[in-house]
C-alpha cells in the first residue's frame, strides 16, 4: 500500500467512526417518531433529553411514556437484534464457508420455538418459567444437540467438514419443528396457536426497558469478539485449512465466535422471536456496499442491521392501519426481494 | 532453523495413511516429495506444517516440537500452500497477499508500512505487481497458483511446503511456478507428481503406501527398479546429450503388486 492508499485507508475508518452514531441515534430517533400516533420530533428530542441529560422540558405525561417507555426501549432492542442477528451472519458465512449460513442454520430458532410453546401451550415449568427463558433453553439445547451431532459426524468443528454442521443444523431444525408442531396440535387452542404463530414470526410488541439490558450487552458482546477477531475471519478465505496454516487457532476460534454467534441468537430469539433474514442478506448486501474484509465488513453489517430492523419495526407498525404486523413478515418481504437482487447482480459482475 | 519428524504417523479408521515416517529437511534445500496418489504426500506436508496433529511421532522445528508451540509462532515459520484452495468471496490479488501477514497480526499490533512492504515485495517475487488490483474470480490457474506463493512468502517463513503447486498448470507455468520455488531463499518441500521435474530438486523423498521408502540424491532414489516396484510402470533413464541431465520414458505398465 502506497501512503497515499494508507492515508484514505485510515480516513475511511475513521469515516465509519464517525457515520455509526448519528446514522443510529436519526433511526432510533424515527422508531420514536412514527407510529400510530405520531409524535413530533420535537417532543421525541424533548423526552430523550429529560430521560438522559436531566433537562425539565414540559411534555405530556401520555406522550412521554409512549416515547420512552414503549418505543425507544423498542428501538434500542430492534438494534440490538438486527445487529446481532447480521454479525452472527458474518461470522457463520465466513467460518462455515457457506453463503446460505444464517443464525437459523444450527437449529436455534427451531429450538426457541418448541421452548416457547412448551412453556405457553403445554404448561412446562409450571407457571414460573417465562416464555424468553422457555425459548432461550430451548435455543441453546438445540444448539448443543446439533455442536454433538456434528462433532459424531466427524465433521464437528474441526478443520475438516465445515460442511457437518449445516446438515446437522438442519436435521436438528426438522426435529425441533417437528416437536413445535406436535405440541401445538395435541394441545393448543385457536387463540393459542394464533398467539404463538405471531411470536414465531418475530414480535416486538411485548419490549420494554428490561429486554434493553439483556439486548445492549449481548450485541456489544457479539461486536467486541468479531472485532477482535476481524484478521482471523478474513484467515479463513481460503478455508479452516488454510486459516490454520496462517497461524489461527481453527478450532479455539469457530467454538468460541460459533458458540457466541448461537447464545446471541439465542437472547435475540427470547426477545422477540424469530426474526428471518437479517443475519442472512445483510452481510451479503454488505459485502457489495464495502467489501469481503472483515475489518470494514463486521462494523458495516452492525450498522446496517440495526437500521434495517429499525426500519422493518416501524413498517410493521404503519403499513397496516390499527394493526401490528409481524416483523418477520416485513423482513422477508424486503430481505427476499433484496437477496434476489443480490443474486442477480452478483452473476452479471 | 530445521524441520524434521521422528516416526510419524496417522491413520483413518484403522487404515494407515502415513506410517512411520522419519527424514530431516536440510537447511536450504528444495526436497521433492513424490509417491503414487494415495502414498500419504499430502497428509505428511499437512502434518510438517503443524495444520494436522499426528496420531504418532512427532514433528521438530528446530530443537521445539510443533505441538508445544502455538498455531501463530508455527505459521511465522512455516508457510503452507495448499493443492486448490479456493475461494467464492469477491476478493483482489492484494487481498489474498494481504492474507499472509496474519500471523505477525493482532488486535494490538495493527497493520503497518512494513508490511505493505513485504507484501509488494511478495508481489514482486511471483511477478504479480501488475495483478495487484484483479478480483480473485478472473485469475486463471497459473495466476492463482502465483498468488497463494506469494501469500506464503508474505508469511516470512523460513520453510515453504508446497502440495503439487503445478497441479493443472500447462508447462509453461508448471516450469515457471517451479523455477521460482527454486530461487526463493526459503527451505523448500514440494510434493510433484512429474519425475522429470523432481530431478531437478536438491533431494527426493520417495512415499509408497504411507511409508517413506527412500530419501537421497534424486539419481539415487529415481531408480528403474525403484519405479516398477513403486509406480508399477517400467522406465528407461536416458541422457540429454546437450547437457547430460537425466530423462525418464515410461514404456510399460507393469502390474499393481
Amino acid at each position: 500500500m502506497t501512503q497515499a492508499a494508507a492515508y484514505s485507508a485510515a480516513r475511511r475508518k475513521l469515516h465509519w467512526g464517525w457515520i455509526t452514531p448519528p446514522v443510529l441515534f436519526a433511526a432510533i430517533i424515527a422508531g420514536a417518531t412514527i407510529g400510530e400516533t405520531r409524535i413530533p420530533v420535537a417532543t421525541v428530542l424533548q423526552v430523550l433529553g429529560n430521560n438522559l441529560l436531566g433537562t425539565d422540558y414540559a411534555v405530556g405525561r401520555i406522550d412521554a411514556g409512549i416515547v420512552w417507555d414503549y418505543r425507544v426501549s423498542r428501538a434500542v432492542v430492534a438494534a440490538c437484534c438486527g445487529a446481532g442477528l447480521a454479525l452472527s451472519g458474518v461470522v457463520l458465512q465466513a467460518l462455515l464457508r457457506n453463503a446460505l449460513a444464517d443464525p437459523y442454520l444450527l437449529g436455534i430458532s427451531a429450538g426457541a420455538s418448541t421452548g416457547a410453546v412448551a412453556v405457553t401451550v403445554a404448561g412446562v415449568g409450571a407457571g414460573v418459567i417465562s416464555l424468553s427463558v422457555g425459548a432461550f433453553a430451548g435455543a441453546t439445547l438445540s444448539f448443543l444437540l446439533v455442536a454433538a451431532l456434528a462433532r459424531a459426524a466427524g465433521g464437528g468443528m474441526g478443520v475438516r467438514g465445515a460442511g457437518v454442521i449445516v446438515l446437522a443444523g438442519i436435521a436438528g431444525s426438522q426435529l425441533f419443528n417437528a416437536l413445535t408442531a406436535f405440541v401445538i396440535a395435541k394441545s393448543a387452542n385457536a387463540e393459542q396457536a394464533r398467539g404463538i404463530m405471531f411470536w414465531l414470526m418475530g414480535n416486538l410488541s411485548g419490549v420494554r426497558w428490561d429486554d434493553v439490558w439483556l439486548a445492549v450487552p449481548a450485541a456489544a458482546l457479539g461486536l467486541g469478539a468479531c472485532l477482535w477477531h476481524v484478521r482471523s475471519l478474513d484467515a479463513f478465505t481460503f478455508g479452516a485449512g488454510s486459516a490454520a496454516s496462517l497461524g489461527v487457532p481453527v478450532r479455539r476460534v469457530q467454538i468460541v465466535l460459533i458458540g457466541l454467534a448461537a447464545l446471541v441468537t439465542a437472547a435475540m430469539v427470547s426477545m422477540v422471536g424469530s426474526i428471518g433474514f437479517v443475519g442472512l442478506v445483510v452481510p451479503h448486501a454488505m459485502r457489495f456496499v464495502v467489501g469481503v474484509r472483515h475489518a470494514r465488513l463486521v462494523p458495516a453489517s452492525a450498522l446496517a442491521g440495526a437500521v434495517f430492523l429499525i426500519v422493518s419495526d416501524i413498517l410493521s407498525r404503519v403499513l397496516v392501519p390499527g394493526q401490528v404486523l409481524p416483523i418477520g413478515v416485513i423482513t422477508a418481504l424486503v430481505g427476499a426481494p433484496a437477496f434476489a437482487l443480490i443474486l442477480v447482480r452478483g452473476r452479471a459482475r | 532453523m530445521n524441520l524434521s519428524c521422528e516416526n510419524l504417523g496417522w491413520s483413518v479408521r484403522g487404515q494407515s495413511i502415513v506410517d512411520g515416517v522419519t527424514l530431516e529437511v536440510r537447511e536450504g534445500e528444495t526436497l521433492g516429495l513424490i509417491g503414487p496418489n494415495g502414498s500419504g504426500k499430502s497428509t505428511l506436508l499437512k502434518m510438517l506444517a503443524g495444520i494436522q496433529r499426528p496420531m504418532r511421532g512427532k514433528v521438530m522445528l528446530g530443537q521445539r516440537s510443533l505441538g508445544d508451540l502455538p498455531q501463530r509462532e508455527v505459521a511465522r515459520g512455516i508457510a503452507l500452500v495448499e493443492q486448490q484452495a479456493d475461494t467464492a468471496d469477491r476478493i483482489t490479488v492484494r487481498d489474498a497477499v494481504e492474507l499472509g501477514r496474519t500471523p505477525w497480526l493482532s488486535a494490538l499490533r495493527p497493520w503497518s508500512e512494513d508490511d505493505s512492504r513485504i507484501v509488494a515485495r511478495a508481489l514482486d517475487a511471483v511477478e504479480m505487481t501488475a495483478f495487484d488490483g484483479r478480483p480473485w474470480h478472473t485469475l486463471s490457474g497459473g495466476e492463482r497458483q502465483r498468488v497463494h506463493i506469494a501469500r506464503a512468502l508474505a508469511q516470512e517463513p523460513r520453510i515453504l511446503l508446497l502440495d503439487e503447486p503445478t497441479n493443472h498448470l500447462d508447462i509453461h507455468h508448471q516450469l515457471s511456478i517451479l523455477d521460482l520455488v527454486r530461487k526463493l531463499p526459503t527451505t523448500n518441500v514440494v510434493a510433484l507428481h512429474d519425475l522429470n521435474q523432481a530431478m531437478e530438486c536438491d533431494r527426493i523423498a520417495l512415499m509408497h503406501r504411507g511409508h517413506l521408502v527412500a530419501l537421497g540424491m534424486p539419481e539415487e532414489v529415481l531408480t528403474s527398479d525403484r519405479l516398477r516396484r513403486v509406480f508399477a510402470v517400467s522406465a528407461r533413464v536416458m541422457i540429454d546429450p546437450d547437457d547430460g541431465r537425466r530423462l525418464f520414458r515410461f514404456h510399460r505398465l507393469e502390474q499393481m503388486s
